[in-house]
């Protein structure tokens, strides 16, 4: 088995006590993904897993055995992604010290948006999602900005909608 | 964090005959068993990762939804009939944790968590008798406004942290549990115990036994029911207090009702004193008011968390004027 990595297929570690996030940053040097907390509190070292936005603090690399990986450094592979652009055009970041773990998250985020999925505030669990700004809010809340650029990532992630909708 | 290893099960047989393995945990998602192996609360053996049991989210004959274990709780909120019979629960579970979590973390896992108390999780500088029997409470006396105020006990104030209970425990689900000598069904509220002189006994399980499936009845109540979370921050945050509730009303009159409350308690607190009161008589503000002080009546608030009390009553009688048709 092999873990597949923005394509290319990682021999999980011997040690299993290695997380997917010490896997990514210390063994491969994939260190866009960054070390927040370390205790799924802060979403810096989000990454998608099957798609789907994970925390790679909290799973061991060996729980990622047959799965398929995307850092930031794959979702960003041909040329800026537009969520980076638009995180650069409307001030997304200031350090830029949680922002792949932001745009990771926000692009896994649009996905689930456009598959219908309910937040907490959606008024109707059933009927068709809405993409206001206190959506976003609510569905990025698992990432922190300490520098607090959360108006600039609510425009660039709004923005993006707004380019991606039919 | 100590060495440990790592097994995957490969279904069901594989689970239960790899959970005869001495010091072994079982390992859903990691959100929580990974934290708290990090932090040396907990030093497993063997890793029996169960993610490979059942995911499946399907429809029973009697036209109960069963869920299993292995379901993720994202999968579960997004689910059709999820979301269409039991509103509660699909709001519940997207009220909890963060959007990455809710993708990992398994619905077995998520009942089997352990508390967030900050004592518990402080190995190297807090005393903690669920961590350590015998060792005594650092949290009485300290920091208590996570703490329960309904159950507790000398030996221990923490609180369950899961919002999915809270509604499971309203809808009264059953859970499939299973190991080498057989399978039973119980109710989830007699799943968790409260702590007494033993908190370190969380659940009714028996060696080797885990969560195999949730088995959600068909309801009169869940059509008309939601969750309500309050907390120190507007999301991704763990609950002050919480309520989850349905009601069946013929007019203005309170046909059936279920209530269970979050955040007060070592296990998802149903409240049956509330419910009894309510039930039979008029759906108005004054009857939700009695209702929450009776079920308040024995609450024991320590210095740090007496303001859950007039929080939970006033935020369950919210709900439930929300519930008849009036927004509160």
């Amino acid at each position: 088995m092999a873990i597949r990595i923005n394509g290319t297929d990682v021999t999980p570690p011997d040690d299993v006590r290695v997380s997917l996030l010490d896997l990514l940053r210390d063994r491969l040097h994939l260190t866009g993904t960054k070390v927040g907390c370390n205790q799924g509190a802060c979403g810096a070292c989000t990454v998608l897993v099957d798609g789907e936005r994970v925390l790679s603090c909290l799973m061991l690399a060996a729980q990622a055995d047959g799965r398929a990986v995307i850092t930031i450094e794959g979702l960003g592979a041909d040329g800026l992604h537009p969520l980076q652009s638009a995180f650069l055009e409307h001030d997304g970041l200031q350090c830029g010290y949680c922002t792949p773990g932001q745009i990771c998250a926000a692009s896994a985020m649009l996905a689930e948006v456009e598959a219908g999925v309910p937040s907490y505030i959606t008024r109707d669990l059933s009927g068709p999602v809405v993409l206001s700004r206190d959506e976003v809010r609510e569905r990025m809340s698992g990432n922190l900005c300490r520098c607090g650029a959360h108006n600039g990532i609510v425009d660039a992630i709004m923005a993006v909608a707004a380019e991606r909708a039919p | 964090m100590t060495p440990v290893s790592y097994l995957r099960a490969d279904g069901a047989v594989d689970a239960i005959r790899l959970s005869a393995l001495h010091g072994h945990r079982l390992l859903g998602g990691g959100t929580n068993l990974v934290d708290l192996m990090r932090k040396g609360v907990e030093r497993p053996a063997v890793l029996v990762d169960v993610s490979g049991l059942s995911a499946l989210i399907e429809e029973a004959a009697d036209g109960s939804l069963v869920i299993g274990a292995a379901a993720r709780n994202a999968a579960v909120a997004a689910h059709p009939l999820v979301r269409a019979r039991y509103p509660m629960l699909a709001r519940a579970i997207l009220g909890g944790a963060s959007a990455q979590i809710r993708n990992m973390a398994t619905v077995g896992g998520n009942l089997l968590q352990r508390t967030r108390c900050l004592y518990f999780a402080d190995a190297a500088g807090s005393r903690c008798n669920k961590r350590e029997p015998g060792s005594g409470c650092d949290a009485r006396g300290g920091f208590t406004r996570y703490h329960a105020i309904l159950g507790a006990s000398p030996a221990c104030i923490a609180t369950h942290p899961s919002d999915m209970a809270v509604a499971l425990a309203a809808l009264d689900a059953r859970l499939h549990l299973a190991n080498a000598a057989g399978v039973r069904t119980v109710a989830l509220l007699d799943f968790h115990q409260l702590p007494g002189d033993r908190p370190d006994i969380e659940t009714i399980l028996a060696p080797g036994e885990m969560i195999v499936a949730i088995e959600l009845p068909p309801s009169d109540v869940a059509a008309r029911s939601t969750y309500r979370k309050v907390r120190d921050r507007a999301s991704y945050a763990f609950a002050l207090v919480s309520v989850a509730a349905g009601l069946a009303l013929d007019g203005d009159r309170i046909v059936d009702v279920r209530i269970a409350l979050g955040g007060v308690a070592a296990k998802p607190w149903r409240a049956l004193r509330a419910e009894a009161a309510l039930r039979g008589g008029p759906a108005t503000a004054e009857a939700f008011a009695r209702a929450a002080a009776a079920e308040f009546a024995d609450a024991e608030p320590l210095p740090g968390n007496a303001f859950k009390v007039p929080l939970a009553m006033r935020t369950l009688a919210a709900v439930l004027t929300e519930l008849s048709g009036e927004r509160a």
